[in-house]
């Protein structure tokens, strides 16, 4: 039996699912990305500096996320790396952006299925609607709350979220003081209280030191107790296993490197080569040969003749890979990231709360860092003629911008997002994306939207 | 009051900018000013089968429809067909289903500049044919018939949506300009109260990004002209694009994805900017500017190149 899901909403941007079903469980996944607007052929012939604007808007969720690979990407045409202080405020504005995104993705995205009539008969369910039914539950009004003061830091350092011009390729446009230092701090204090006082219940360096599953299940506290509990129960670490192989391009570059490593992980630590990347065109609505993104195009074929998805299929080595939070720990070797490898749904978002209580005292030291006086921003000229990659890691993974320059004007920019590599179709050998494999085995209904949404999609990055 | 949101053509920013509303937050506001919110993408529980049943519930007339929210422009792209968007599982495109929504709804909304005139979504040669829901850039178009209320902005400020849903649904009027942006925003200038206006006055210019004078000679700036509050009412806490250090590029104004000259830098001619502001004679405007360049004090003219203040005002003495 086949079964259309869509809109397949609390996803960010639009989704539709088409699933063969047979005796109630899901044999076969396609997923479509149903939105195309064509960001990298807008860029095409316009000054480079331009992408700074424009790029960011491919996304209002993971907008930092574009603003930071753009400049990367300029910045490596240009030869030109920002001072280490525009560097860590660069990285205190990111880590802020993917912070909200886990607690927006946590609570307005993910755990409201939980609400739903079908499990009115579990021991959590009323637990579960008080906190988590959409638009009205407590921990939903909370955490927009919280959210909402965490990003006052935007407000400091980035004029505004989404959408800045703060991040450039030699740093940041703003250079903090100790006013900003001060108040900077009184902010992430609030945020700190929250979630250790709400979201995680207790000390987060103690829930980031947790060294196995059995630890993690062990946490009982605050709503992240209450999701362990509900993923015990429904046995969600089973439900939409990934393959095990994953990716991340390291988060937060720093003078030192950055502050999550980058690798590839497949079993056990891997070199990550981003020449080996290629992109797949034929399960998309798109024409032209498989290519690096250096050179890659974008040319949509509108009579959508062949294929089921704007959605380009990324390759590294030629094969799918998992990318995001889990991904990101996992690669950084992080003990409970490492235990959670090759988990499903519950390893997803274990991921992404084990990484939100180890980005607090991250943000918390770069903010000690700030020194007044120091130059948060260097100059460099943007060449005629030159190429650059920017790979940086958004909330839902690994993101690479990468530009050609000729004449003064951008001849080439390619994206992929990792919502490209984690919702890709299939490849010109049939194998499926990540969520089209992870999805094989559930049951039809509202485990589908378990799967889905642990990935924390972001469509709207996807296609671009 | 019953209202449906869709989210076209776009980034999804604005509804992510809507959450950062304080005191109260966004789903509070929205329920004071009773306002029941009957499906959007990003909030609602409903997905798939109970999503379509509701969209389509309203579409028929079956539920009464107060406010169509629409975030994203409208893609008509390729060849008119709407195809470029499809609102999955529907089979129909989202362009299809705004005209007929908004042909249900009592008042029509463009939440964003993408919305309002195709904005950021129409840029580059417009690769999806995409337009706003009554304007097409800056002249009437798109594809809905009536009027709408253009939130234009990229983003929105949380408070420009939710002051203006808490109006409509209060049965108040909400007076728009030529270009139907709400007037309680769009009747003043981001130059209003904007942290740089002493630089400007003395045109103290800063002539790269990071330095705190004005970026109106240089960097592209055009805070004069653009409309919005962004320095009256502040940005998540105390920010607006100038207050970060970049230029003010005008995002609620049709066009603006497009200008004919880099984002950050002025175009000039013969070193005069141009695009001076609208409403003063241009004579004038060079007689003064160059007036108040030769009168800068040297305290305005040595910030106006650093990257914080440097020289403090001079203390009266006793």
């Amino acid at each position: 039996m086949k079964l259309v899901v869509g809109p397949f909403n609390r996803v960010e941007g639009d989704l539709e699912v088409t699933l063969e079903v047979e005796g109630g469980v899901v044999t076969e996944a396609r997923v479509n990305a149903p939105l195309y607007r064509g960001f990298e052929v807008m860029l095409q012939g316009r000054d480079p500096r331009d992408a700074l604007v424009i790029m960011p808007r491919i996304c209002g969720i993971c907008s930092i996320s574009q603003s930071v690979a753009a400049a990367r990407a300029l910045g490596a045409a240009m030869g030109l790396e920002p001072t280490p202080e525009g560097a860590d405020m660069a990285a205190l504005i990111h880590a802020a952006e993917n912070v909200a995104d886990h607690l927006t993705h946590f609570h307005l995205f993910f755990m409201p299925d939980f609400a739903r009539p079908d499990y009115v008969a579990r021991p959590w369910h009323a637990q579960a609607v008080e906190r988590f039914t959409a638009m009205e539950g407590s921990a939903q009004r909370q955490a927009i709350a919280a959210r909402a003061e965490l990003l006052h830091v935007m407000g400091l350092l980035a004029g505004k979220w989404p959408h800045t011009l703060a991040i450039q390729p030699g740093g940041v446009t703003r250079a903090p003081g100790l006013r900003e230092k001060a108040r900077l701090k009184a902010t992430l204090r609030a945020f700190r209280r929250y979630l250790e006082g709400v979201l995680f219940g207790g000390p987060l360096e103690e829930f980031a030191a947790l060294p196995t599953v059995e630890a993690l299940m062990g946490w009982g506290r605050g709503d992240v107790g209450l999701f362990l509990r509900i993923a015990a129960d429904l046995d969600l670490r089973a439900l939409g296993r990934g393959a095990g192989r994953y990716m991340s391009f390291g988060a937060y570059p720093r003078a030192g490197g950055p502050v999550f490593k980058a690798g590839l992980w497949e079993g056990g630590a891997e070199a990550l080569d981003p020449a080996r990347i290629t992109e797949d065109l034929s399960h998309a609505w798109m024409e032209g040969a498989p290519a690096h993104p250096y050179d890659g195009e974008t040319r949509p074929d509108g009579a959508m003749a062949e294929g089921y998805s704007w959605c380009k299929a990324p390759r590294l080595s030629g094969r799918p890979v998992e990318v995001g939070a889990l991904a990101r720990m996992v690669v950084d070797g992080h003990p409970l990231g490492l235990a959670l490898a090759g988990s499903g749904v519950l390893g997803r978002v274990a991921g992404r709360l084990l990484e939100l209580a180890r980005s607090q005292p991250v943000m918390e030291a770069l903010v000690e860092g700030i020194v007044p006086g120091a130059a948060y921003m260097a100059r460099g000229e943007m060449p005629a003629q030159g190429q650059g990659a920017g790979l940086v890691e958004a909330a839902r993974g690994a993101l690479g911008h990468w530009l050609r320059i000729e004449k003064g004007r951008i001849a080439n920019y390619q994206i992929i997002a990792p919502t490209t590599w984690n919702f890709s179709p299939r490849d010109a050998g049939g194998v499926p994306g990540p969520l089209e494999a992870a999805l094989v085995g559930a049951r039809a209904g509202v485990e589908v939207q378990h799967v889905v949404r642990s990935f924390d999609p972001c469509m709207v990055c996807t296609v671009h | 009051m019953n209202l449906i949101w869709l989210q076209a053509a776009g980034c999804g920013g604005c509804t992510m900018s809507l959450l950062c509303a304080e005191s109260p937050g966004a789903l509070e506001m929205l329920a004071d000013a009773g306002i029941k919110v009957l499906w959007h993408p990003a909030l609602s529980v409903e997905t798939g089968e109970e999503a379509r049943a509701i969209l389509e519930d309203a579409a028929e007339g079956r539920i009464p429809l107060d406010i169509l929210c629409v975030e994203g422009a409208v893609a008509r792209g390729p060849g008119g067909t709407g195809r470029f968007q499809m609102l999955s599982g529907t089979g129909q495109s989202m362009m299809a289903w705004v005209q007929r929504l908004a042909a249900r709804a009592r008042h029509v909304v463009a939440v964003g500049t993408c919305a309002a005139y195709g904005g950021v979504t129409a840029a580059g040669g417009n690769p999806t044919d995409a337009v706003g829901l009554a304007y097409d850039g800056a002249r009437p178009g798109g594809v809905v018939p009536q009027p709408v209320v253009n939130i234009a902005g990229c983003p929105t400020h949380p408070g420009w949506v939710t002051e203006t849903l808490s109006l409509l649904a209060a049965g108040e009027a909400v007076e728009v300009d030529g270009l139907g942006r709400p007037r309680f925003y769009a009747d003043h200038l981001v130059h209003h109260g904007c942290p740089k206006n002493e630089f400007y006055e003395y045109k103290a210019s800063a002539t790269a990004l990071s330095e705190i004078g004005c970026m109106m000679e240089n960097l592209g700036c055009i805070g004069t002209q653009a409309v919005g509050d962004c320095n009256i009412r502040p940005w998540n806490g105390e920010g607006s694009c100038t207050r970060g250090g970049y230029p003010c590029i005008s995002c609620t104004a049709p066009g603006f994805e497009d200008p004919t000259h880099a984002f950050v830098e002025t175009p000039k001619i013969a070193g005069i900017p141009v695009g001076l502001p609208t409403d003063m004679p241009k004579a004038w405007f060079m007689a003064l500017a160059s007036l108040s360049k030769a009168a800068t004090p040297a305290r305005i003219g040595q910030n106006a190149r650093a990257d914080r203040v440097v020289v403090p005002p001079t203390l009266r003495k006793k």
